[in-house]
């Protein structure tokens, strides 16, 4: 199945779990990247249970400090 | 308020624009912007808004200029090292737009300030130019219980990102990011470096999102985060949702006073 991860085509073999996606596609500091699915910001706790769908659009919105230093 | 035949010239381009006009040039000259952090965001976003006209800005940064600065914060000369950033910021300013009247609060924000600097003014928005979550996460909270507009941003290596909070129109930044990470864990510009120009790309986004939100003209960057890639020249524009269990501006909101959060210690001034 395909699903779209930050705008980019992803092709997957089964379902998987936003955990195992985040494993998947090495996202570093997972613990504190916010997940969005098809417009819907995920609760962190169900990031285990949860399995994306084909054609599933997946946003890695990630922490960006920077600016005055 | 009317114009000088100086300020007809200095805002002609402006002034010719059908979106601005003489009034709009007016309401920029009557504004007032608040900058937190003079630095690789906040000093670009400054300029601009000084060059535009904006009529009062205010600066806060407790920090002194270092030689390591200057290589993105432009408004900061040379000559400034040692200086306060805020006071080498009205500087640059005052010989740039007369016009302008700056104000400067050189302290670090915190929850015993910041209502009060927004207040001084009454500032009609914000920009956030700081370089932690703290201070990030202090302004989305204050701007939120304040009912104040703001552009949040943050920059690091080659990479970018903003996005526009107006109160009730939109999600804020803790609809996003929930809380800040543990001090440490996500790394800085000055562990991880920054290309110079990066605060300039984002730092004049924030500043044209002031300025459209102010003369109320185009889509501002509310309910996106816009996200830019240096290296590829990629601009993402994500659509973000509001999120009804935002601590501060939820169903339920359970945040009602303003936290301070730990910094990370490699970020605290020597």
């Amino acid at each position: 199945m395909t699903i779209k991860v930050n705008g980019k085509d992803v092709s997957l073999e089964k379902e998987v779990t936003v955990k195992e996606l985040l494993e998947i596609q090495k996202v570093e500091m997972a613990d504190y990247v916010t997940v969005q699915i098809n417009d819907e910001i995920l609760d962190r706790k169900d990031f285990e249970t949860l399995t994306v769908k084909e054609g599933d659009v997946v946003e890695f919105l990630y922490f960006m400090g920077g600016g005055a230093l | 308020m009317s114009f000088t035949n100086e300020q007809m010239e200095r805002y002609s381009r402006h002034i010719i624009l059908k979106d601005v006009g003489v009034k709009g040039q007016k309401k920029l000259l009557e504004s007032k912007v608040l900058i937190v952090g003079t630095g690789g965001l906040g000093a670009p976003a400054a300029m601009f808004l000084a060059a535009a006209g904006v009529g009062t800005i205010g600066l806060v940064d407790f920090d002194a200029v270092e030689l390591s600065n200057l290589q993105r914060q432009i408004i900061h000369l040379t000559k400034d090292v040692g200086k306060p950033k805020v006071i080498s910021g009205k500087e640059t300013i005052n010989e740039m737009n007369p016009d302008v009247d700056v104000v400067t609060y050189k302290e670090w924000v915190s929850s015993a300030n910041i209502r009060d600097i927004i207040k001084d003014r009454d500032y009609d928005f914000i920009i956030d130019g700081t370089d932690n979550f703290p201070a990030k996460f202090l302004i989305n909270d204050a701007s939120v219980l304040m009912g104040k507009p703001f552009s949040h941003a943050g920059i690091i290596r080659f990479q970018g990102q903003t996005m526009t909070y107006v109160p009730g129109k939109g999600p804020c930044y803790r609809c996003i990011f929930e809380n800040p990470p543990p001090p440490d864990k996500v790394p800085t510009c000055k562990q991880a470096g920054v290309l110079g120009v990066m605060g300039g790309i984002i730092g004049t986004i924030q500043a044209t999102e002031a300025i459209k939100y102010i003369l109320g003209i185009g889509e501002l960057l509310t309910g996106y985060l816009l996200t830019y890639d240096a290296l590829t020249m990629e601009f993402r524009k994500i659509k973000l949702p509001k999120n009804k269990r935002c601590q501060v501006c939820g169903e339920n909101p359970t945040i009602k006073e303003l936290i301070d959060y730990e910094q990370a210690v490699c970020d605290l001034k020597s």
